[in-house]
Formats: structure tokens, C-alpha cells, sequence
């Protein structure tokens, strides 16, 4: 449905000297510092010769809400102008926005109205809690919004004004303030805002760079940070030791012999299956996408999710991984550039375990890990002793030679209980696909894609496991029909997307009663 | 206290004569108070009111110098009964709270208060939060007025006429010795503007003053027979007193051309968007010039039948703009044009919706359909008529994610309600009641827990018919917090668990003040505080109450141990209620006052450890469990740039204050090991320095040998 926006008529009249009153609406999410704006903006607007009114609705300590804040300002004619207490529909004449799904928000409220409103949004996200919580990736699609905006705004300023604050070392406010300077929607030259940031005190130099950056990308004279996007994110340095260069080569020749269209998966896929665990693991995985490549074709999907999926059914998260990560270099320095350590700070590190007896037996020589895992004396003993919360602190020796000793079990990793599981979780979904492969290569494309369900540890790991079982169990269902594959993906989706599993359960119901 | 200054706020209250005053309404009202030699003020804080109590409390200073006692009431019932202290005394009294939740609380001290009458001026500020970001029901204070036959001032939002309302207010109460409630919505409480201050005026007598020559008037007490004279006098003196007054002093007051056929009957509050109403329809200036015959009243109740009568006089049809339901004002004038036999039109709900807020729209459509109805030759030719195309705007609604409030970043609620989501999974699904406060938002999600809310301190009692006839059956969950515990749920809530021999569990969330309305001293406050006796312990208290089984625990953050509590009290074979106090203070509160605090140590060369946790986002796998138990703002989702994986990674941001409740809820979950816990430490010891050094060539070393022997990509 479609909002039909009435021409606007009822329009506010100026007095008698054509002095207007310029109504302007901040939406904030809660905390990000809506009241500071509001106070300088009627600041400004005071220094300026205006009389302005500001109100909010802002709860004294509810926090994360979206917030709305309103300001009126007339130029003074000696009179006192009767100011409105809250935005009205069709009556704002700017809005400003502290986030991207805000600014959209604004829109439905009916608060940009075209030929009037200037609305000044920073493009920013902040996810919100419904955005967080689903299984795969909940956050909303931003398409609807940028359209929304370029229909419904008079002029639109809008870029990521969260970025340019931070790296100015400030916060939104000051970017807000200045890109509302910028756009020029408000009669008050740039020195006057300027005058009221350095009387407010605090963080003046920081505030006045993000102003200014802010101001000047307003109005078109600087470029709008690029948010760094995915794909240009630095990938991780590949290292080869001199004494594995030889066997690393052959590696790389054998993918190269590869189609090229499957290099740069199958390319990512070979170094983090090495870097899990050695390079004959490679020529193992290299094995899994040859076989798939023998049933593909151009354009190589199949390979490509082949490569995809079996790269993370050999790197299986077991205990021997996590501590081989939390002990490596790179990550201290990844940390350190996290968490803002300066040179003449130090940084104490504690993490936080929980191996159950499961995560204990898995670990286990294959004959030992079965033995103890059905011993419940055992189990019963771990279970009251040993299964609490541990926290190890890697930057002290013992806590890293704990962690390091268990990384160090590396070489062993293809003895282990928990290796011979997934192995032959991974073994028998493999050859199911390659089998359904020879008929119906888009249906075997989603099995490899249902890999993705699994992930987490402990329970969440269950779960996954058992839904994508689930979702296998439907590959008899629906071989051999036309829709099979979408039907497959469909399946997924729905596993993907709640946490109780009702959704799945009401997508099989539905398969197997068209499959009967 | 949450130890928070307000100590420019109260240079302000100092101000003189001559001076401007600039500010937001609530503070106004305070330095009103002041001008107009109050005696003595109470309250019980609670948006949009709280800034009065909190500047007041800093102001103690001030309020000696002058000779006026602040206290800050235990209840809004214990803030009204205070102002019996005006009965027999000619003090000016003034108390405050929210409403209608604060008048619920507070009616029956009102009746008491309203049935004998007082001496000295009684002001009773209500903030009214009504309408759109409301936290509470939707009801109107206009029903205690009636009821209880006090008189309610509701001035035009700006900062003269407010504080023009305190004066009349006093003066009103005083002859017509009645309290007066003074009215103000939840905007006008927070609306910056400016006033001509004037000097600070001590009272003519104090309060320690009536303690040394005590009064007593038998007529004034509520008793039989006297009772039944206070009602006549109600009617045949203080209504009449008050009616003159408002005649008199011109307490109502009249707009726009009186000659009009049409005329708009406005309550003080809703008098700025009906101006701004008229001037997009082409009928006022933007300083409220108008053709528009209006009569604004300041006073809403009692109206005026006279005046009344006299502005329908001659008119076609009047508007009557009432916000709120029951149309209270529109029935009595009804009444009074009916038994006057009067023919004008009188349009209010209908023309005007029954019900909610009406914001500049809804007034904009109202006023439209009233002049296009009755006067359409007011009505400019250009309003009604548009060649302008219609733009169609793409619909939202869909596509944006809501947005509720929720616990802020380190809130030590969190863990509580997490404890619970883990507990329910082990023993299945429990009622679980809820109360008023921060911990109300475990009701939104993540966390989607809490069937009902009763009132202030009532989450315990309102589980109270839950008697499971099976002894090993399911219990209820309640909830209450510090606050509401000694604002009444020590008695409505755990003595009558304890007297009633109630199985259930009862949790006490403090957070060692009143934090929820901005962190103001309660009986059980951690801090020491000069004029109030703090550190009263609520183990303590519900001991004396009789409650057999009770646990404190010290730190919320540790879920662990919360959670096991909560299944122990959900399983133990004590007979009565079980009581867990949950204790960690606020972090919000605690951050604005410690966070300047630990900068400057560490700028002073002092040793500071920050913590704040992380997420090794190889170790992650996007499952996203944690923050379906946790919610917090600082922990979010982000994209890893690795095309080998599909889902986004949890991530930390900047803002995280290192509660721990990430690392404790991964632990007690048992989710996954990818948080860490990373302390920061500034300006540390030499010795600590020596030893990372040592520490970090070892494990440099030992990294070093390892990458030699392998390929690695990290």
C-alpha cells in the first residue's frame, strides 16, 4: 500500500514583517546524544537574533527507543511567536536523523513532506534488537528506505555521519550539527555554529574537525566517506615457511589446473583447509572439488558451492581450533587494534570456555573417546567436578601454555573421536550430493549450501546439526521433481530463520504432503 | 544518589529580580515555588517531574538560607499527606509527581487533604504524561479533580504562564482553602523557553515555626460530624471562593474577536498547537493574532458556568478541545447550555477524535471540519482548494525494523533476565509477573518475558491468587525493583506473600537508587548521603517481614550463579515465599559518574584497568545465540568480507563498559568460546611491565616456532 500524502494546505502563514518560524525534528536512538544537538542548535539560533523553543520527549534513562526532539526558531521582531510542542504531519521543516532506518522512520511518520522538508540523515546503521537475534542475517534490506528518501525529501543530505564524527575522534552530534550547517536550510553562517561548539567546553577540537568534515561534504565540496565494503576488506597474509614451499606449490598447480571460474573460492578454500590443519588436508579438499568440477559445467556453480561448503566441512570448530586461534600472533595483534591499546598500556586477556564431557571425549583418541563416552560413572564425575566455566588468561604463561598445549594436538587431530564423526557426517552428505549430482545439479547445489546450517558449539551445534539433518531428510522428497531445488532452498530458509524450529516444521509438512 | 551535579541548575534558583531565567518548564516551576515563599515541598520522583526533586535535593544550601524544608517523599501518597501540614498553618506547601500513576497512589491522602480543607496555599504539580511516549495508561487526572472537588490549573506551555500558575495556584488554594493541582504535560515539562525571575521570598512562617506553637481546628479534621460540614462547605464556600477568583483575577483568558458566530472553548495546555492549527489554515498570525473568538482556560476545573454562558452568547456553534477521555469539560458545559436553554451548536469529540493525543495534525483536520461546517467563509479560498498532484510516498512499514526501548549498555538487569530465559529452558515456561520499572523492559525482546504489570511495586502482589495446590507444582515469577519495594511492595507485596504463606518467588532487583528516573536515593542506596539515612538493608527488611527463605546476591552479572539460585528457589521445599535480591548498581549511572573519574586517574598518572570485551570473529559462527540472551547495544552483528562464509559475526563496539555479562552468559549457555574479556591498563607498574615483557617474548617464541612449521593464513 501506498501512503497518498494530501497536498499540502494547510501551510503556516508568516507574520507581518514575512518572518518565518523554521520547524526542525531530531530522531535519535536513545543515547546518542539528541539533547546535546538540540541545545546548540537553539544556541545558534539565539546567538543568531532568533527565539527558539526546544522540547523533548526523552524518558530521564530509557535508553536504545527512538527519541524525538523538537526545535522552533523565528527571527525576533520584539514579539514572542506561539511555538508548536511537538512535530506535525506535513508541517517539518527539516528533519534530522541519527540513522539510516531513523531517517525512514521519519518518512512513514509523515514528517519529510516533498517540497518543504530537508532531511539530513547519517546513512549509518545501528541494528536493532530484531535485527540481531536471527539465526543467518536478520537486518533489513536499506533499498526501500534511499527510495523512500530521494521521493519524499525536498533536498536530502545523506551520508555516514557516524564515520566521519569517529574519525574525527568525536560524536554524531557534531557531525549532524555540521552537515545541518552545510546543507544551508538554516539562515546562520558556519562561524556561528562554530562560536557555540567551542562555548560548550568539552571536546571543542575534536567537535570542530567533525563539523567541519561534516559541513564540507554537505555541501558537495569534500566526498562522503566510502564505508568499507566487504569485499575490499584486506584478506589475511598467507604465510609459507621455507621449508613448505615445495609442497605448497603443488597445491597451487593443482588448482590452477582448475576451471578459472571456481579459482578464487577454491583458492580461499585451499589456504584455510591448510591453515586448519596441513597441506596434505588440502590435497584432500582439492580431491572433494575435482569431483564435484567432473559433473560441472561453465558457469560452475555447483564447484563453487562445492568448494564453498567443503572448506567449512573440513574446518569443523573443535576444541584443537579454538585454542590454535586464541594462541596465534596475528589475533593478539587483531585485539590490540580492537579494544584501542596504546603503546604505553598493557593488556591483560581472559577468555571464556565451557568444554563439556562431549567436548572433553571428542578430543580423545578415537578407541579412549568411545570408551569414556559411554562410561556414565565418568561422565557423572566430569559432570559434578570438572563441567563449570573456565577463564584462562592468555597473556600469562600458564594460562597460554594451556591454551598452546592443546593447539599443539594438531598433528594428531585425524586420531580424534571428533574427527572420525564429522568425517563421516561430511563423507556420507558429500557422496549424497555427488549422487543427486548426476541428474540434478541445481538440487545438488542447495545440499551443498545446507552446510550452512551448521555452526555454533555445544547445544547451538546439536541444533544445527539436527535441522540440517531435517532438511537432508527432504532430498528423497524431492528428487526428481522440476522444483526441487527451490523447494531445497525454501527448506533452508526456513531453518535458517527461526530458533524453535516451527518454520521448518511447517515447510516439511508442506513437502511431504505434495511428495505423497 | 547516583552522584550526579546539579549545581548549575541551582545557581539558577538563586536568580533575582531583574534577571532572566532560561530553562526547561519543570525547572520554572522550582524557582516559582521559591518566588512565591513556599514553606515546605515534597515529591516522589518519576518522569517528567523527576528534574524538580533532583534539582531541589542539590539545593539544600538554598532552601536553609530560606527556611523551606525539601524532603523527598517515600511515596505520592506520603507527598500529599504532607501537605497536611497547610490544614491548620498558613505555610505554602507544594508536592509533585507523575499522574495519573502518582494521583492513583496518591487519592486517598487527596480525599483526606480536599475534605477538610486548607490554610496555607497547597499546590499539588502533576506531570501529566499523556500521549505519544507515554510510559503509562492513559487516563486523566480530570476525574480526581471532580471526585474530590480540587480545583486543577492547566496554563497556557510557556514559561511566563506557568510560573503565573504557580502564584495563582497558591493564592487560589489559600482563598478558597482548597489544594490546587497544577497540571503540566509531559512537553511543557521539558519545553526550554525563558521568564523574568523575581527575588526568593521566605515564608512568612516555617514549618519548624508551627511546630513551636501547634494548632488544632476540630472542624478540620475528617470525623463525623465534621465530615459532613466539609462537604457542604465544598459546595456553598470554597466552589463559590474559587469561581470569584477566577472571574476576578482573570484567570481564563479570551482571544480573537468576540463578535464571532463561531467560538473555540481550549483547555491552557492544548491553547499552542490550536494556534498553530489556525495559522496553517490561514486564521492566526504565528503570535497568535486571531479573528477566532477563543476562551483559554487556565483553569479547567471548576469552570465558570457565567463565563461560560457569556462567551456562547450569540453564537452559532462552539468547538470545545478536550484532550483525553471522558469529554469531562464538554459534558458540564453541555449541561449548563442545556439548563440555560441556550440553541448553540457544541461540537467537541466526534468533530475531534474521542481518544489520544491530538497532535498538530489531528488539530489541523478537527479545526478544518469545524470552520468548513460552520464557518466556511473564514476559511481561505487557497486552503480548500489545490491544484497540486498528490505525491506518492513509498510505504514503510515494512521495511523498517521497531525499534523499543530496551536495558542500556552494561545494565545489570540483563544477566537477571538471561538467568531466567536459561532457567525457563531447563524447568519450561513459568507465569512470571512484572512491575514498574527498567527491569519492565525484560518484556520487550529479546528476552519476551512478563505476563502483567499491576502497578508500582504490586509485581509480587499481583501473583498473589497463584496458590498451586500441588506443593511440587510450577511457581509464579515476580519482579519488583529497589524502588518499588520501599515505595509500597514491602508490605502490599512480600508481607502479604509472607502472611498468606505464598510459595511463589519474589525477586528484588536493585541497583542501589532509584535509577529508572534518573538515579535519585532510596531507604536501600549503597551511597552516604548527607540529609537522608541510606544503606538500609532490603534483606534486612524482608527478614523482619517474616520471610524465611531469602539469598542476596552481589553481582548480578554472574549468571551462573543467578540462574541457580532462581532454580533453587523454584525447587526448594520451604514453605513460603522465596526471596532473591539481585544486586548491581545501575551502569548507566554509575558510568556518568565514574567514567570522568577514572580518566582523570589515568590522566594523573595513576594505575586504571578498563575492561571491555570482544569477539574473535573466526572463533564465531553467526548463530547469533548470545544476543537472544542479551540484547545489548554494544553487541551487534557485522560482516566478515570472507566470501567462505555466509552469516554476519557478533561484534563489540567502542561503547562496551566490560560488564561481563557476555562472557558470564556464553559460560552459563554454555554457547561458545569466542568472547574475550580484554583489561586495559593504563600507567602500569613497573613490575607488571617487566613481567609482560617477559611473558610476551616467551609466547613470541613460541608463536615464532610454530609459524615456521606451517602454512598459516590468519
Amino acid at each position: 500500500m501506498n501512503i497518498a500524502t494530501k497536498p499540502i494546505i494547510a501551510r503556516r502563514s508568516p507574520g507581518p514583517d514575512g518572518e518565518k518560524i523554521i520547524t526542525l525534528a531530531a530522531l535519535a536512538v536513545g543515547g546518542q546524544g539528541g539533547g546535546v544537538l538540540t541545545n546548540w542548535i537553539v544556541a545558534v539560533a539565539e546567538a543568531n537574533g532568533y527565539r527558539a523553543q526546544s522540547t523533548s520527549v526523552a524518558g530521564v534513562a530509557q535508553r536504545t527507543g527512538a527519541t524525538i526532539y523538537y526545535i522552533e526558531m523565528c527571527r525576533d521582531t520584539g514579539r514572542m511567536p506561539v511555538f508548536s510542542l511537538s512535530p506535525s504531519i506535513g508541517d517539518v521543516d527539516i528533519l534530522v536523523a541519527s540513522e539510516l532506518m531513523e531517517g525512514g522512520r521519519a518518512i512513514m511518520r509523515g514528517f519529510v513532506t516533498p517540497g518543504r522538508t530537508t532531511l539530513i540523515t547519517s546513512t549509518h546503521r545501528i541494528a536493532a534488537v530484531s535485527e540481531k537475534t536471527a539465526p543467518g542475517d536478520g537486518r533489513m534490506d536499506e533499498t526501500d528506505v534511499y527510495e523512500a528518501m530521494g521521493v519524499a525529501a525536498d533536498q536530502l543530505v545523506a551520508f555516514d555521519m557516524e564515520t566521519v564524527a569517529k574519525q574525527a575522534g568525536s560524536v554524531i552530534s557534531s557531525s549532524l550539527l555540521g552537515a545541518l550547517a552545510g546543507s544551508g536550510a538554516l539562515p546562520f553562517d558556519r562561524a556561528s555554529f562554530e562560536d557555540i561548539i567551542r562555548a560548550s567546553g568539552r571536546g571543542v577540537d575534536a567537535s570542530l574537525r567533525a563539523f567541519g568534515e561534516a559541513y564540507d561534504i554537505a555541501r558537495g565540496d569534500k566526498p562522503a566517506p566510502e564505508a568499507p565494503t566487504a569485499e575490499e576488506r584486506p584478506l589475511p597474509v598467507l604465510n609459507v615457511p621455507e621449508g613448505l614451499k615445495a609442497s605448497w606449490s603443488a597445491l597451487e598447480k593443482r588448482l590452477t589446473a582448475m576451471p578459472q571460474d571456481i579459482h578464487e573460492m577454491t583458492g580461499l578454500g585451499v589456504k584455510k583447509v591448510v591453515d586448519y590443519q596441513d597441506v596434505d588436508y588440502g590435497h584432500q579438499y582439492l580431491d572433494m572439488v575435482e569431483k564435484a568440477v567432473a559433473l560441472d559445467a561453465a558457469p560452475y556453480e555447483m564447484s563453487i558451492a562445492a568448494a564453498k561448503y567443503c572448506a567449512r566441512a573440513l574446518c569443523y570448530d573443535d576444541l584443537i581450533r579454538v585454542a590454535d586461534i586464541k594462541t596465534r600472533a596475528s589475533r593478539f595483534e587483531r585485539v590490540k587494534d580492537e579494544v584501542v591499546v596504546k603503546d604505553d598500556q598493557l593488556l591483560r586477556l581472559t577468555e571464556y570456555f565451557h568444554p563439556r564431557y562431549e567436548e572433553f571425549t571428542t578430543t580423545l583418541p578415537r578407541a579412549l573417546g568411545r570408551f569414556m563416552q559411554n562410561r556414565k560413572s565418568i561422565e557423572a564425575f566430569y559432570t559434578k567436578y570438572l563441567d563449570k566455566g573456565r577463564r584462562i588468561r592468555t597473556d600469562s604463561l600458564s594460562g597460554y601454555l594451556a591454551l598452546w598445549t592443546v593447539s599443539s594436538l594438531r598433528p594428531l587431530r585425524r586420531k580424534l573421536l571428533r574427527h572420525d564423526s564429522e568425517m563421516t557426517h561430511a563423507n556420507t552428505w558429500f557422496s549424497k550430493t555427488l549422487e543427486i549430482a548426476q541428474t540434478d545439479k541445481a538440487l545438488a547445489t542447495e545440499m551443498l549450501t545446507n552446510y550452512r546450517l551448521i555452526k555454533g558449539y555445544s547445544d547451538t551445534h546439536t541444533r544445527g546439526m539436527s535441522k540440517f539433518a531435517r532438511v537432508m531428510g527432504a532430498v528423497d522428497l524431492l528428487k526428481g521433481r522440476a522444483d526441487a531445488a527451490d523447494w531445497m532452498r525454501r527448506l533452508r530458509t526456513a531453518a535458517l530463520d527461526d530458533v524453535e524450529g516451527d518454520k521448518l516444521d511447517g515447510a516439511l509438512q508442506t513437502v511431504k504432503s505434495f511428495a505423497e | 544518589m547516583a552522584e550526579r551535579s546539579f549545581a548549575k541548575e541551582v545557581q539558577k534558583l538563586k536568580m533575582g529580580a531583574g534577571e532572566t531565567f532560561t530553562g526547561e518548564g519543570i525547572l520554572a516551576i522550582t524557582k516559582a515555588l521559591l518566588e512565591n515563599g513556599v514553606g515546605y515541598v515534597g515529591g516522589y520522583q518519576g518522569s517528567p517531574i523527576s528534574h524538580l526533586m533532583d534539582v531541589l535535593a542539590d539545593s539544600q544550601e538554598i532552601l536553609s538560607e530560606l527556611g523551606v524544608h525539601f524532603e523527598a517523599s517515600a511515596s505520592e501518597a506520603t507527598a500529599t499527606a504532607m501537605l497536611a501540614a497547610s490544614v491548620h498553618y498558613p505555610i505554602r506547601g507544594a508536592v509533585t509527581y507523575k499522574s495519573v500513576v502518582g494521583t492513583n497512589v496518591a487519592s486517598d491522602a487527596l480525599s483526606n487533604l480536599a475534605s477538610g480543607g486548607v490554610t496555607g496555599g497547597a499546590l499539588i504539580i502533576i506531570g501529566e504524561d499523556y500521549g505519544e511516549g507515554s510510559s503509562i495508561m492513559q487516563e486523566r487526572t480530570y476525574a480526581f479533580a471532580m471526585k474530590s472537588q480540587v480545583w486543577m490549573l492547566d496554563p497556557r506551555p510557556n514559561l511566563p504562564s506557568i510560573v503565573q500558575a504557580v502564584s495563582d495556584g497558591f493564592e487560589m488554594s489559600e482563598i478558597s482553602n482548597t489544594p490546587v493541582m497544577l497540571q503540566m504535560g509531559i512537553r511543557s515539562c521539558h519545553v526550554h523557553g525563558h521568564f523574568e525571575a523575581q527575588d526568593n521570598q521566605r515564608p512568612d512562617m516555617t514549618v519548624s515555626d508551627a511546630l513551636e506553637n501547634p494548632k488544632r481546628d476540630l472542624e478540620r479534621i475528617v470525623l463525623p460530624p465534621a465530615t459532613y460540614i466539609h462537604e457542604a462547605e465544598k459546595l456553598s464556600k470554597r466552589l463559590p471562593a474559587a469561581q470569584k477568583f477566577i472571574i476576578d483575577k482573570e484567570i481564563n483568558e479570551r482571544f480573537g474577536s468576540p463578535k464571532g458566530k463561531v467560538g473555540i472553548i481550549v483547555q491552557g495546555g492544548t491553547y499552542n498547537t490550536v494556534i498553530r492549527a489556525l495559522n496553517r489554515l490561514g486564521l492566526a498570525n504565528l503570535y497568535g493574532d486571531t479573528d477566532v473568538d477563543m476562551l483559554v482556560l487556565n483553569c479547567v476545573y471548576p469552570l465558570v458556568p457565567d463565563q461560560i454562558l457569556e462567551f456562547c452568547e450569540g453564537k452559532d456553534a462552539i468547538l470545545v478541545v478536550e484532550e483525553g477521555h471522558p469529554n469531562y469539560i464538554e459534558q458540564q458545559i453541555g449541561h449548563m447550555l442545556f439548563q440555560s436553554g441556550k440553541s448553540v451548536k457544541l461540537e467537541g469529540k466526534g468533530t475531534l477524535p474521542m481518544g489520544g493525543e491530538y497532535t498538530g495534525q489531528v488539530m489541523v483536520d478537527g479545526l478544518g471540519e469545524f470552520f468548513s461546517t460552520y464557518a466556511p467563509k473564514m476559511l481561505p479560498v487557497a486552503k480548500v482548494t489545490t491544484n497540486e498532484e498528490p505525491i506518492q510516498i513509498p510505504d514503510l512499514t515494512n521495511s523498517l525494523p521497531a525499534r523499543p526501548p530496551g536495558f542500556c549498555t552494561g545494565c545489570p538487569e540483563r544477566p537477571i533476565f538471561a538467568a531466567t530465559k536459561l532457567v525457563e529452558e531447563e524447568l519450561g515456561e513459568h507465569h512470571i509477573a512484572s512491575d514498574i520499572g527498567c527491569h519492565l523492559f525484560s518484556i520487550m525482546p529479546p528476552f519476551d518475558i512478563g505476563a502483567t504489570t499491576m502497578g508500582y511495586g504490586l509485581g509480587p502482589a499481583s501473583a498473589s491468587a497463584f496458590h498451586n495446590a500441588d506443593k511440587e507444582g510450577r511457581r509464579s515469577i515476580s519482579f519488583v525493583g529497589d524502588g518499588g519495594f520501599w515505595h509500597n511492595g514491602l508490605t502490599s507485596s512480600v508481607g502479604n506473600a509472607v502472611f498468606n504463606k505464598n510459595d511463589n518467588v519474589i525477586v528484588i532487583v536493585d541497583n542501589y537508587y532509584s535509577a529508572a528516573t534518573g538515579g535519585q536515593d532510596i531507604l536501600s542506596s549503597r551511597a552516604t548521603n548527607k540529609t537522608k539515612q541510606t544503606q538500609n538493608s532490603i534483606v534486612t527488611a524482608c527478614k523482619g517481614m517474616g520471610v524465611k527463605w531469602i539469598r542476596q546476591i552481589d553481582h548480578t552479572y554472574d549468571v551462573t550463579k543467578m540462574r541457580d539460585t532462581l532454580k533453587e528457589a523454584l525447587t526448594t521445599q520451604v514453605e513460603g515465599p522465596k526471596v532473591i535480591v539481585a544486586s548491581s548498581e545501575c551502569m548507566l549511572n554509575k558510568q556518568r559518574r565514574v567514567k570522568p573519574q577514572l580518566a582523570k586517574a589515568a590522566k594523573d598518572g595513576k594505575r586504571v584497568v578498563r575492561p571491555r570485551f570482544g569477539v574473535d570473529e573466526d572463533i564465531c559462527t553467526g548463530d547469533h545465540a548470545c544476543m537472544r540472551l542479551s540484547g545489548c547495544p554494544s553487541l551487534s552483528v557485522k560482516d566478515t568480507g570472507d566470501p567462505l562464509r555466509d552469516d554476519p559475526v557478533a561484534a563489540i563496539d567502542q561503547t562496551c563498559v566490560g560488564c561481563g555479562n557476555c562472557g558470564e552468559v556464553a559460560d552459563a549457555a554454555v554457547l561458545c568460546p569466542s568472547f574475550y574479556q580484554a583489561e586495559i591498563v593504563s600507567n602500569p607498574s613497573d613490575f607488571e611491565k617487566r613481567r609482560a615483557s617477559r611473558t610476551g617474548k616467551i609466547i613470541g617464541w613460541l608463536q615464532n616456532r610454530r609459524d615456521a612449521k606451517r602454512v598459516a593464513f590468519a
